[in-house]
């Protein structure tokens, strides 16, 4: 009996897991229409995490990094090759350019601290 | 303070214009500020006047914003490595608590493991002290993995701290309970982990903290580049030279440098002269002698002369600012080797999650007694081993330190991509001229035909010439210069590239170029044409002029090949690359200077718009094509080659044009940056080889697979010391490539 009641558990949990990382994402943030955008560097996240932006509009991020870990040192956004240094409690800005339509993903250097910027028409 | 000086601030909540005025209007009403600008895009304040920082701070504060005094830019290394100091000291101080709790748990768990009994106290109280100590060590040695993963996990985002949120959570949670209701559990599985989170805990950190060290040290180059930033300037006003800020330097103003001192900003000498080292920003060893007119760059130092520079680029425009931008933003990049690594590294971790849910069922359902420890020993074991960072951290450190070690050696190279394609050439495109030979021709002979003067030839060819921006133009004008010639205006002048040039000399019509061009407008210069081959036998590059439609005679002019490229090419050979060359040049002359440095493939007499084509006809045949040139006319065939370096010399070079710019003349730059392109990428090949295997070997022993076969379960201990020590091998791996010399 305890095996089934474990055994169940276990495939819950693993829906949960693959339901919660995999097939579903955080609530975009509109941005508003003042720039830059501030994003907060702390705890292991980007906050906020999913922003939306006009697609074909200039866009400024500025991060503030509160994380001391090396991993938050740099951010990435790989489909538009850009790359900055994000000094310990200085605020840095991130000029992008016209974003072209779709989901444009910012990182860490490892690819753990994940944002999403997404471009709508 | 007695000095005026500006004093640069960062302003915190300005929100609108409106907030800049209220800002103003606060720092100008103090009493001492006689000028105050707030910068709305930057959110700084740039106040002058004879007051000090604090008043100035508690005025801003007063309007109801904060500010702080900026830290100048070439202090930013310096404030950066004090908080990562702060940062590794802390780690290692909640490191240490936490192996001295693991200590003390082991020590209670030591007599138990030996067979013996513990005394009744111990017994009684060691597991709740052990419970409150391991909650203390969870909430001072680790509170960062279950924020992380707290922050992570809204955002729908798992990471390392998910991993060792969830294994210590686990951990924990379990070894209360059977500690509190030990009945609730089948006989021999009440075992609590007290030694377990501790441990983890404190080698996990312990290894953030090693990591951190070795990281330091993979970005040497940059902060190297940017230390060469002198803090302040000598600056010319009003006769007078006064000391000044770096930031303070303005475009025109006026330096004095002595001998030793760095050179503040980029500029022209306008008296004086000098020999600089430019070795920091070119990897060239040896100084160059400079005069008036030269130009001069920031972070260079000078050696032997005083003079006076006029500043051209200051600030964010001086090329080593542009130097230290790109490298930071080239080391951010990934090469497309370390693409999948990122795509693992996104589905990582909650498949980690998943397989240590898997094994604690398998376990539980099929493995041996006690079942529930076993399951217990089985997942945390699988989260602590895990370990997406050494995934993540295997291409980012080697590029990091890779393309430093190229700046160091003045090699700048863009992206992650040309960082990894250098290393995979198999061809070498040489353009000749300014890339194997020096770029600055000059005259070596003029030849007449009967009837004409060599003075005559040279003045016509020259007058000529004046219109023209091609190198060898300037050679023939400098020739007639030497001999006291006149020059005539040229009117109607016209260049046809890859050819020459044509238009008219006091009334008569000049035309002046190679063979072809002559042929083709039906000149006949058949009576120098056993001349014209030999010079260009002797690599000397023959050019025809014809007066009124009539052969005249023939300007030699002569490239003369730089002293070492015949060393640099052998060393492109020795790393098996097939070397060519390519040259507008007509055959004859290519072919010597081709023979003279053992170059045995040669494009001659190519045009300039054919060079593209001939780098594509290559590329076609297999080859992974790397281009050579200067930069100007070669900026097509750079594009299309795999991969485009552009050579310059020192400070004027086309930063901006290729995937690898080599700031030094050299052609030795190419081979040092395929050299050091190849050992990047092996290394970046060792470093995902092991994180790799580590997590494909360590997360199957964690969940117990060898257990069948061996008996054998991994305590999730030695899974957390191994979890530890694999970034730290990933980082200080990349860090061996310091030590690498091309």
């Amino acid at each position: 009996m305890s095996e089934l009641i474990v055994t169940i558990a276990g495939i819950l949990a693993i829906m949960l897991i693959a339901r919660w990382f995999w097939f579903s994402a955080p609530q975009a943030t509109r941005a508003e229409s003042r720039q830059p955008i501030d994003i907060l560097v702390q705890d292991g996240a980007y906050l906020p995490a999913a922003i939306e932006v006009p697609a074909g509009q200039a866009v400024t991020l500025r991060f503030t990094r509160r994380d001391a870990t090396p991993c938050a040192e740099k951010v990435l956004f790989g489909d538009l090759g850009v790359s900055a240094d994000l000094p310990l409690g200085k605020p840095q800005t991130v000029s992008l350019g016209p974003l072209p339509a779709g989901t444009h993903e910012f990182t860490c250097q490892m690819g753990m601290y994940r944002g999403r910027l997404i471009a709508s028409p | 303070m007695n000095q005026s000086r500006p004093i640069h601030l960062a302003v915190d909540g300005l929100r609108c214009a409106g907030c800049v005025n209220t800002v103003e209007t606060a720092l100008r009403a103090l009493p001492g500020v006689t000028a105050a600008s707030v910068n709305f895009a930057d959110r700084s304040a740039m106040v002058s006047g004879t007051v000090e920082p604090a008043a100035l701070i508690a005025a801003v504060a007063k309007a109801g914003y904060q500010a702080r005094e900026a830290i100048d830019e070439t202090d930013d290394g310096g404030q950066q490595a004090a908080a990562e100091q702060a940062h590794y000291r802390t780690l290692l101080h909640k490191s240490w608590f936490a192996l001295g709790v693991a200590a003390l748990a082991l020590a209670v768990g030591f007599p138990a493991m030996l067979g013996g009994t513990m005394p009744h106290w111990l017994m009684q109280w060691g597991s709740p002290a052990l419970a409150l100590l391991t909650l203390a060590v969870m909430l001072y040695s680790g509170p960062q993995f279950f924020v992380g993963a707290w922050k992570s996990l809204r955002n729908h985002n798992a990471t390392m701290d998910t991993l060792i949120a969830v294994g210590l959570g686990a951990a924990w949670g379990y070894s209360v309970a059977v500690t509190s209701a030990p009945q609730w559990f089948p006989a021999g599985t009440a075992e609590p982990f007290w030694d377990v989170i501790a441990v983890v805990t404190g080698l996990v950190v312990l290894g953030q903290a090693l990591e951190m060290r070795a990281r330091g040290r993979t970005s040497e180059a940059v902060k190297r580049l940017i230390g060469l930033k002198p803090k302040t300037a000598r600056v010319v006003r009003d006769g007078q030279e006064i000391d000044v800020a770096l930031a303070e330097v303005h475009v025109d103003d006026i330096l004095r440098v002595r001998p030793g001192e760095k050179i503040a900003v980029d500029g022209v000498i306008i008296d004086g002269h000098s020999s600089i080292d430019e070795s920091m920003l070119t990897g060239e060893p040896m100084p160059l002698e400079k005069t008036v007119g030269d130009e001069v760059a920031g972070g260079t130092i000078n050696k032997s002369g005083s003079f006076l520079f006029r500043a051209t680029r200051v600030g964010r425009d001086t090329a080593l600012s542009r130097i230290v931008d790109m490298v930071k933003q080239a080391q951010g990049a990934k090469p497309a080797i370390g693409r999948l690594a990122d795509v693992i590294a996104a589905y990582f971790v909650p498949t980690v999650l998943i397989i240590a849910v898997v094994a604690f069922v398998v376990w539980f359902d099929f493995g041996p007694a006690p079942r529930l420890n076993f399951a217990m020993v089985a997942a945390v074991a699988v989260l602590v081993i895990a370990c997406p960072c050494a995934l993540g951290l295997a291409t980012p450190m080697s590029v990091m330190v890779g393309v430093g070690k190229a700046a160091e050696h003045g090699i700048l190279i863009r992206n992650g991509d040309a960082l990894q394609q250098a290393g995979k050439l198999t061809a070498v495109v040489l353009d000749k001229t300014g890339t194997v030979t020096q770029g600055r021709p000059a005259v070596t002979a003029v030849v007449t035909v009967p009837g004409w003067e060599e003075n005559a030839v040279l003045k016509l060819a020259a007058s000529l010439e004046t219109g023209s921006e091609h190198p060898l133009a300037e050679a023939v004008i400098d020739a007639a210069r030497s001999r006291a010639l006149e020059l005539a205006p040229a009117e109607g002048f016209q260049a046809v590239a890859g050819h020459g040039v044509h238009g008219s000399v006091e009334g008569r019509h000049v035309r002046l170029g190679n063979y072809k061009f002559m042929q083709d407008h039906g000149i006949d210069c058949e009576a120098l044409q056993a001349r014209a081959e030999q010079l260009a036998q002797q690599a000397e590059t023959p050019m025809f002029l014809a007066v009124d439609g009539k052969f005249a005679g023939i300007v030699a002019v002569a490239d003369p090949v730089k002293p070492d490229s015949q060393a640099a090419i052998d060393k492109l050979k020795s790393l098996g690359l097939k070397v060519v060359m390519l040259t507008g040049d007509n055959t004859a002359t290519a072919n010597a200077v081709a023979a003279g440095v053992g170059i045995a493939e040669v494009f001659a007499e190519v045009l300039p718009q054919d060079k593209d084509r001939k780098v594509a006809e290559l590329m076609a045949r297999g080859e992974i094509v790397g281009m050579v040139g200067d930069g100007i006319n070669d900026a097509p065939a750079l594009a299309r080659a795999d991969v485009g370096f552009a050579i310059g010399t020192g400070t004027d070079v086309a930063i901006e044009s290729a995937d690898i710019t080599l700031m030094s003349g050299s052609l030795h730059g190419v081979a040092n940056a395929i050299a050091i392109s190849r050992a990047t990428v092996r290394n970046i090949k060792q470093n995902l080889f092991g994180a790799f295997i580590y997590n494909s070997l360590g997360i199957p022993i964690a969940a117990g697979l060898l257990y069948p076969l061996f008996g054998m379960l991994l305590n999730p201990m030695i899974a957390g010391a191994a979890m530890a020590m694999s970034s730290v091998t990933v980082v200080s791996n990349a860090g061996r490539l310091r030590w690498f010399r091309p």
